[in-house]
């Protein structure tokens, strides 16, 4: 009696590890060679181990949903004869035994149906190849230049094709049985070029700032995203009239002032929203003042400027501020001061198009809005179909302190101001 | 502006590399010009493997009829007076079997109705080039672009090619043999023609910067050169740096510093091949580059669509048959073929005294280091056909590295007398897979040096019969 150590095979290109999910075998149970033994998973797919040699279960590795890596051992069995396990195999004086994860080849009833030949029912009658691969990570697939040709030829990845003879080798039966298993056969070669190398980059800096912050906000707040389309028509001619009339030294008009003023006019109906969630403490700091970060993008990435006090900045004022701040943010020149403390947050992505979005929280407020792209679009107004121009106001709650109700309400309000832009300058 | 012909395949380089991609191509049917501005066969045909081997062959004929006439001779074999040498006749000799093998490249190409453009392309982009000829240029635009460029010696620049100092090519056309030569590099290439002229006669020195000679290999298998080196009277400076010539002397700079002044006729200057990348408008042609060499990618595809590169220009290993076979492989693949290059192994041969032959991993490389591994080797001085070929003596043998655990055969080499035909059989066991029980369960012709591989199996199995 010998001791089989049964160890995770290579099962695909570039798997490192498995994870267990299933086993069908106990401690004690006796097994048949070729039975089911566990169900492992990897990240392209479900595959059954099933046992290469005949004996009674020893002991398991891992409970399902642990991950075990390539060759650790899952099954230790007791089996007639040597096994592989104890240290007096001697594989030179016994070659024909020295091999023992692989089953014997399967007698073939036919002579091996070489090239060409269509998977015919004999060869669908062979016993189905085993499922799992002997092969070691980073071996190549052991197979004669003719196997080899042929798989190419017919789009097979020899790396998924087992092999029944020595060392694992394919020979043209492997690949019948391969192909009559219903092996997939890739798409064959087009000829672009392929592209080879991964670059590996450094996540510091700025960069990496961003991505934790990002990680956070994810991770900390519960987001629920709203979005409306608002009929811009009135709000843009009213832009343009200004745009045409303005005195030289005055700020060319965005639609980013106009959304300011709808902020400041609305927040404070709507303190929950104007807050920064100091969520360790459990403490929402509602604010009086208005401080609305404005998202920029920089040649290192994404910053957010703050224009203080938006609720004492006229519409030129505004246009200024946020011109001055999101420069010296692009020049690498803000300071602390205009870097921080916004209690609410814009992000524009709208002159470059684009339907909706779902913007990321800038953790501790609680909400984002992110106005998209202005286009003209056919509309029904009383029974006709007109020209406006409309635009999509994407917008991201913290959920924890905003309520899905008063959000809609305070995006329905903005809507309206936007709508009768004259509104938007009446107390 | 002279004529533009269009064609399918343009293969640029005569070689053995241009001219098989051009022989399959045009067996496929697909309209292909070849392009060579000097003699079809490359430097493998003109002044490289086959014109060296001629040479090698008539030096061992002539070292045996020289040990014939000195003493009794060894076999009952004796000459009353020593042979002579005439270097011109040997020199036309090796250029008919030049101008043999030349003439049976060009019928193989007319067979495969491939033209033949007798001029030096020059590439203005991607897919045109210019060929200039004797006569009116002609400009060549095709769909495919084969580069088969080759390479070219590597030139010192402390000793520029010219009066003494010879690359392999001029020491294949010598019109006299030198009374003393020095070779600067131990590689293949120097070992071989120096080893051929130790032979013809001349004194030889070898120089060499690294510890040790032919380094690509491990000592086992070059320490049977390395004695017959000593045995023949070749001095060999290891560790030692090529200065410069003066007067007739190559002065060299030796391991533990000293100057020394080593006395030539000729000094061959064998330290490596580089890629010929220059001077045909290769930098028109927007493709990338790996190092020195054309970067492909496993179909030897450039980074430009329909621009292949194969042979010497794409990289190591630096061989006739690699090129041969990326050849075959590119003009398939344009036919509309499924291939990829993706050899287990590409055998390599030095026709030293003695030969050696290396297919697969070396015991020394990182991948053998990495696994668990076996290994045994057997003698030829066991071998029969070494012994009735008076090749037992040389320390020569076969060696196998296998993988422990599933006996799959990983690297084989060789060396002795005539190992070099034995590289068939290794290339081939390790193409088709083959585990130790594969070859110890082939019976090898008895007598000959084959069956030193099959005991060499049995052996690492734990079972050799002979030994």
């Amino acid at each position: 009696m010998g001791r089989y150590v049964f160890k995770l095979p290579d099962v695909g290109e570039g798997t490192a590890e498995a994870e267990i999910v299933a086993w069908h075998v106990a401690v004690g149970d006796r097994i048949e060679e070729d039975q089911h033994l566990v169900d492992v998973m990897t990240d392209k797919a479900t595959v059954e181990m099933t046992s290469p040699v005949t004996g009674v279960i020893v002991s398991l590795h891992g409970e399902p949903g642990a991950m075990a890596p390539v060759g650790a051992p899952l099954v230790e069995l007791e089996v007639e004869g040597a096994g592989n396990a104890n240290g007096k195999t001697a594989v030179a004086t016994k070659p024909g035994a020295a091999v023992p994860t692989k089953p014997a080849p399967p007698p073939k009833s036919v002579a091996p149906a070489p090239v060409e030949t269509p998977a015919t029912e004999a060869l669908r009658q062979q016993k189905s190849p085993p499922a799992f691969f002997t092969r070691t990570p980073g071996d190549k697939p052991l197979a004669s230049p003719a196997v080899r040709r042929r798989a190419e030829e017919l789009g097979i990845a020899l790396q998924f094709v087992s092999g029944s003879g020595p060392a694992g080798r394919i020979d043209h039966g492997d690949l019948n049985a391969y192909i009559a298993g219903g092996g997939h056969t890739s798409i064959a070669r087009s000829t672009y070029a392929r592209r080879d190398g991964v670059e590996e980059i450094k996540i510091i800096g700025l960069r990496r700032k961003i991505a934790e912050k990002m990680q956070q906000a994810k991770r900390r707040i519960p987001h629920f995203a709203y979005v409306e389309e608002i009929d811009m028509t009135e709000l843009e001619s009213l832009r343009a009239y200004l745009n045409a009339t303005k005195h030289a030294e005055q700020p060319k008009l965005t639609l980013l002032p106009f959304l300011m003023r709808a902020l400041v006019r609305l927040l404070p109906e709507y303190p929950q929203i104007n807050t920064r969630f100091d969520d360790e403490a459990g403490i929402a700091h509602r604010f009086a003042a208005v401080h609305i970060g404005i998202a920029t993008q920089t040649a290192n990435g994404l910053i957010v400027p703050v224009v203080r006090n938006a609720e004492t900045l006229d519409i030129w004022n505004a246009a200024s501020e946020v011109a001055r701040v999101a420069q010296l943010t692009r020049d690498g020149k803000a300071s602390r001061e205009e870097l921080s403390g916004s209690t609410i947050t814009i992000t524009s992505l709208g002159a470059l198009g684009g339907l909706v979005t779902t913007p990321v929280i800038n953790h501790p407020e609680v909400a984002i809005v992110g106005p998209n792209a202005i286009v003209e679009r056919p509309v029904a107004r009383n029974g006709q179909i007109v020209i406006r121009k409309m635009m999509n106001l994407s917008s991201s709650f913290d959920h924890r302190v905003v309520d899905g109700y008063d959000a809609a309400e305070f995006i329905q309000k903005l809507k309206r101001l936007f709508e009768h832009p004259a509104t938007l300058f009446m107390d | 502006m002279s004529e533009i012909l269009h064609t399918k395949v343009l293969v640029v380089g005569g070689g053995p590399g241009g001219y098989v991609a051009a022989i399959r191509a045009g067996q496929l049917g697909l309209e292909t010009i070849l392009v060579e501005s000097d003699t079809l066969g490359g430097t493998c045909l003109i002044r490289g493997c086959i014109p060296s081997k001629a040479f090698i062959h008539v030096a061992g004929e002539f070292e045996a009829m020289t040990q014939a006439s000195q003493g009794a001779g060894r076999h009952g074999v004796s000459l009353k007076s020593a042979p002579a040498l005439e270097m011109g006749e040997l020199v036309r000799w090796k250029e008919g079997v030049v101008r043999k093998l030349n003439t049976g490249v060009a019928a193989l190409l007319k067979r495969a109705k491939v033209r033949v453009f007798d001029g030096w392309a020059s590439f203005s982009d991607a897919k045109s080039c210019t060929v200039q000829g004797n006569g009116e240029p002609v400009t060549v635009s095709a769909e495919h672009v084969i580069l088969a460029n080759g390479s070219l010696p590597v030139e010192l620049p402390f000793l520029p090619f010219g009066g003494e100092v010879i690359s392999s090519t001029q020491a294949l056309s010598l019109d006299a043999l030198p009374k003393k030569l020095v070779v600067v590099g131990a590689g293949y290439i120097g070992l071989e023609l120096g080893i051929a002229l130790r032979k013809l006669g001349s004194q030889v020195t070898i120089v060499e910067a690294l510890d040790r000679i032919l380094p690509l290999y491990d000592a086992p298998l070059v320490e049977p050169v390395a004695k017959w080196l000593k045995r023949a009277g070749v001095i060999v400076h290891l560790g030692a740096k090529a200065k410069g010539a003066d007067m007739g002397a190559l002065v060299v700079e030796t391991h533990d510093g000293g100057t020394e002044h080593l006395p030539a006729d000729k000094i061959l200057v064998t330290v490596g091949r580089k890629p010929n990348t220059e001077g045909w408008g290769l930098e028109n042609m927007a493709v990338d580059m790996a190092g020195r060499f054309v970067k492909i990618d496993d179909q030897c595809r450039t980074s430009m669509k329909n621009v292949w590169a194969i042979g010497d220009l794409v990289g190591e290993p630096m061989l006739a048959h690699k090129a041969m076979a990326q050849g075959e492989l590119v003009a398939e693949i344009i036919a509309g073929h499924k291939r990829r290059f993706d050899p287990v192994a590409i055998g390599a041969v030095c026709f030293t005294e003695p030969e050696i032959v290396s297919a697969g991993l070396l015991p020394t490389d990182e991948q053998a280091k990495a696994q668990e591994t076996i290994s045994a080797m057997f003698p030829f001085s066991a071998n029969g056909r070494a012994l009735s070929m008076d090749a037992a003596d040389g320390g020569g043998f076969v060696r196998v590295l296998a993988r422990k655990g599933d006996h799959r055969i990983l690297g084989i080499q060789a060396v002795g007398a005539h190992v070099s035909e034995l590289s068939g059989e290794f290339a081939l066991a390790l193409e088709m897979g083959a585990v130790l029980e594969d070859i110890a369960g082939t019976i090898h012709v008895h007598p000959t040096l084959s069956e030193a591989f099959h005991e060499t199996a049995l052996r690492t199995l734990g079972h050799a019969l002979h030994i």
